[in-house]
């Protein structure tokens, strides 16, 4: 009880995983294809900002429409990968993983793949929930650390000239 | 048991309801005001950049909610979608107490004295319904001005050289500029328009008991922290209340419009939150639901007497449905213009709302408000790529080097672009939902265009490298800013209400909202739903003559 309460309780797959939807094996593939969206170079990357975890705890939430897409597109995603380059996703050189993305893109990854959703159309869901889940308010689950609030210079907490503003209370 | 008959039902307790409610009760009438929505505060709905009125990914949080609020959209294809608040084919507006004005951006614009004269300024237009107003800005003036000063609004109009005549200045100052205002207005003022102040439903100094604007970066969208933005939700919703004479019932979900067998209304069927069908008589109800919601109820309020909907005898109501083609543009600097001063919008020309060569119409121009980092992602030139490294070198290029003008285009109304109610889809409650469907008027690309060109060439003057335009599409539009689907007209044949909102057909049902909306102006329209609303209200108040004698 105290568990679903807390939101653990949704365990989707048949192995035991620390995420909530995703299996451990989709999750590292989910965390490559963010980091290769938006990279870490002097400033965190998706990965580091928790991005799976914001995508995880979404598709239990608001977007949990979207499960089979995702189910779906990550095993697209290292089904194409292996037709490839003979590898999964994760595994692959980050020169490699900008190649499939940039196929996937323009809609050129291994058609058999992806004969239920089109690359194109998975690959937008990708970046615009990447950038969602970095760039969006932490307590969503991703953006750790203010990360890309930092990075734009944005000052914290966000709602300035409130003089009680509580920030024990974020 | 059977609910106390009352004077007055109002339905939606938004920008019109609100005032409708207030100034019912004032005058001793007793009322019921009926919200499908909750009382929101800023303290339930905290900031949240996914969950928000500008961007709904992870939901709409001033209502209605997803799961039991679906609408029906039909694309220009004729392909028919079930669509969720959240949806941008959804078109919605907000259902809570206060509706829109609880998180609006607040621009509190008066209409011009061409705004209420379309066909008489521009002739007959093909492919749109386009119409004279029944009234005059003449005839809001003074409502405009009670609207400026009951509810608040700051602000200095004085250099809008092209504004209507105005008998008494605003009551606040406006807020000081931020970093792109000072960057703006002498742009402007070196390529000969004239830039002013913004009106804005905001407090610059404290007013009406509450606290000045803290020029917070979340402004738009969102419930405000201080309530210092000024909306029908902390201003006369509360005033209506302290009367004694106003019930507000929230969560309540109007069904349908009752009527007896010679065709006046008796009163209302509502689900009330548990839900419980409930029946509420009064001696005359008034529709205020907006656009979308107020066309439904009509719709789906049929009679022995009205086999279509009431008032809709000539198959007007739901039409003409409008909302604005926004357009601009964004510009690049090798400068810091963001200082992360809200509200953001400050500054804001009128010199192309009309006068256009070759076009109708137009709409003003004003710096946006201020930029969340999501929000920011989509303001990307073409050759910026959507992700990787480059993407992210340019966010933080470009995220306080930027600035961005944008503006509402005046629709030209499409008989066509309309809501319906759909034949199978029901919502939470069995009601059927609202179906819409249309298109925009091609005129409204043109302006658009143009504006958007305008916005460019200011963006350069004040030292962009770079710029790009935003322009609209050809799709329907009737979100935040719908209107025209009960339009105000003195011939019945061709409009749903009389120039005092009352519906042709019955003497005790009015529609007070942006519904009837003849042309919805190159503006925000809330300031003119609000001197609409003080303005029937009046009229109601002065033919009011008890239980038994309602004008």
């Amino acid at each position: 009880m105290a568990m679903a309460a807390a939101g653990s309780g949704v365990a989707c797959g048949k192995f035991s995983s620390p995420w909530r939807f995703l299996r451990v094996n989709e999750a590292r593939t989910l965390a490559a294809l963010c980091d290769q969206i938006i990279p870490p170079d002097d400033d965190p990357g998706a990965a580091w900002a928790q991005v799976v975890n914001y995508i995880d705890r979404q598709l239990c939430g608001p977007l949990q429409h979207l499960r089979n897409s995702y189910r779906y597109g990550i095993a697209a995603v290292d089904k194409s990968s292996r037709t490839l380059y003979g590898a999964d996703f994760a595994a692959l050189t980050p020169v490699q993983q900008t190649e499939l993305l940039a196929r996937m893109e323009a809609c050129r990854a291994p058609a058999d793949a992806w004969n239920q959703l089109s690359s194109r159309a998975f690959f937008d869901l990708l970046v615009d929930h990447t950038m969602q889940g970095f760039y969006g308010d932490p307590r969503h689950g991703g953006n750790r650390d203010r990360a890309s609030w930092k990075m734009l210079g944005l000052p914290y907490p966000p709602i300035r000239g409130r003089l009680h503003f509580d920030v024990s209370k974020q | 048991m059977a609910l106390q008959h009352v004077n007055a039902i109002v339905v939606g307790a938004g920008a019109g309801g609100g005032i409708v409610a207030k100034q019912l009760a004032s005058a001793g009438l007793s009322v019921v005001l009926l919200e499908r929505g909750k009382w929101c505060t800023p303290f339930e709905d905290r900031k949240d950049d996914l969950r928000n009125q500008r961007t709904t990914v992870l939901g709409a949080p001033f209502g209605p909610d997803d799961e039991r609020n679906p609408r029906v959209f039909v694309d220009e294809q004729g392909r028919e979608q079930l669509v969720q608040p959240r949806d941008g084919a959804y078109n919605n507006n907000a259902a809570c107490v206060g509706g829109g004005t609880l998180s609006y951006g607040a621009m509190a614009w008066r209409f011009m004295e061409k705004d209420f004269r379309m066909r008489s300024t521009y002739g007959a237009v093909e492919g749109s319904t386009l119409a004279d107003w029944p009234i005059t800005y003449q005839d809001l003036e003074p409502y405009y001005e009670t609207a400026e000063w009951e509810i608040g609004v700051s602000g200095d109009d004085s250099n809008n050289i092209f504004k209507a005549l105005r008998r008494r200045s605003l009551p606040m100052p406006p807020l000081p500029p931020n970093r792109e205002c000072q960057i703006l207005r002498p742009a402007a003022q070196r390529l000969g328009l004239h830039p002013f102040d913004i009106p804005m439903l905001r407090n610059s100094v404290p007013y009406n008991g509450r606290a000045a604007c803290m020029r917070c970066r979340w402004c738009v969208g969102f419930a405000c922290e201080v309530n210092a933005k000024n909306g029908t939700q902390n201003t006369v919703i509360p005033a209506a209340l302290a009367t004694g004479n106003c019930e507000l019932r929230t969560e309540c979900i109007a069904k349908e419009i009752l009527t007896d067998a010679q065709g006046r209304v008796t009163g209302i069927a509502y689900f009330d939150s548990r839900p419980r069908l409930q029946q509420q008589t009064a001696d005359l109800v008034v529709i205020s639901g907006s656009a979308n919601e107020s066309a439904r109820l009509l719709l789906n309020s049929k009679s022995r007497l009205f086999p279509a909907g009431i008032g809709n005898r000539h198959d007007w109501v739901g039409r003409n449905l409008q909302g604005h083609a926004y357009t601009g543009a964004v510009g690049l600097f090798h400068f810091d213009c963001y200082d992360d001063v809200g509200p953001g919008a400050g500054v804001a020309i009128c010199d192309f709302n009309h006068g256009n060569a070759g076009l109708i119409g137009g709409g003003l121009l004003a710096n946006e408000f201020i930029r969340l980092p999501y929000q920011f992602v989509g303001w990307r030139p073409t050759h910026v790529p959507r992700w990787g490294l480059a993407h992210k070198q340019y966010m933080r290029q470009s995220y306080r080097r930027s600035m961005g003008i944008m503006g509402p285009v005046q629709e030209m109304p499409v008989f066509e672009s309309r809501v319906q109610v759909d034949p199978g889809v029901k919502d939470y409650w069995g009601i059927p939902v609202a179906r819409l469907s249309g298109h925009r008027h091609p005129n409204d690309s043109l302006v658009g265009q143009f504006l958007a060109s305008k916005a460019e060439s200011w963006l350069k003057e004040a030292g962009a490298h770079t710029t790009w335009k935003f322009v609209p599409g050809s799709g329907l539009s009737g979100g935040q800013h719908q209107a025209g689907t009960c339009r105000m007209g003195d011939d019945s044949n061709t409009s749903v209400v009389d120039k005092y909102c009352r519906v042709h057909d019955v003497d005790n049902l009015y529609v007070i909202d942006g519904s009837v909306h003849v042309t919805n102006g190159g503006f925000n329209p809330v300031l003119t739903i609000m001197a609409i609303a003080y303005y029937a209200s009046d009229n109601l108040v002065k033919s009011w003559k008890g239980r038994h004698g309602v004008a």
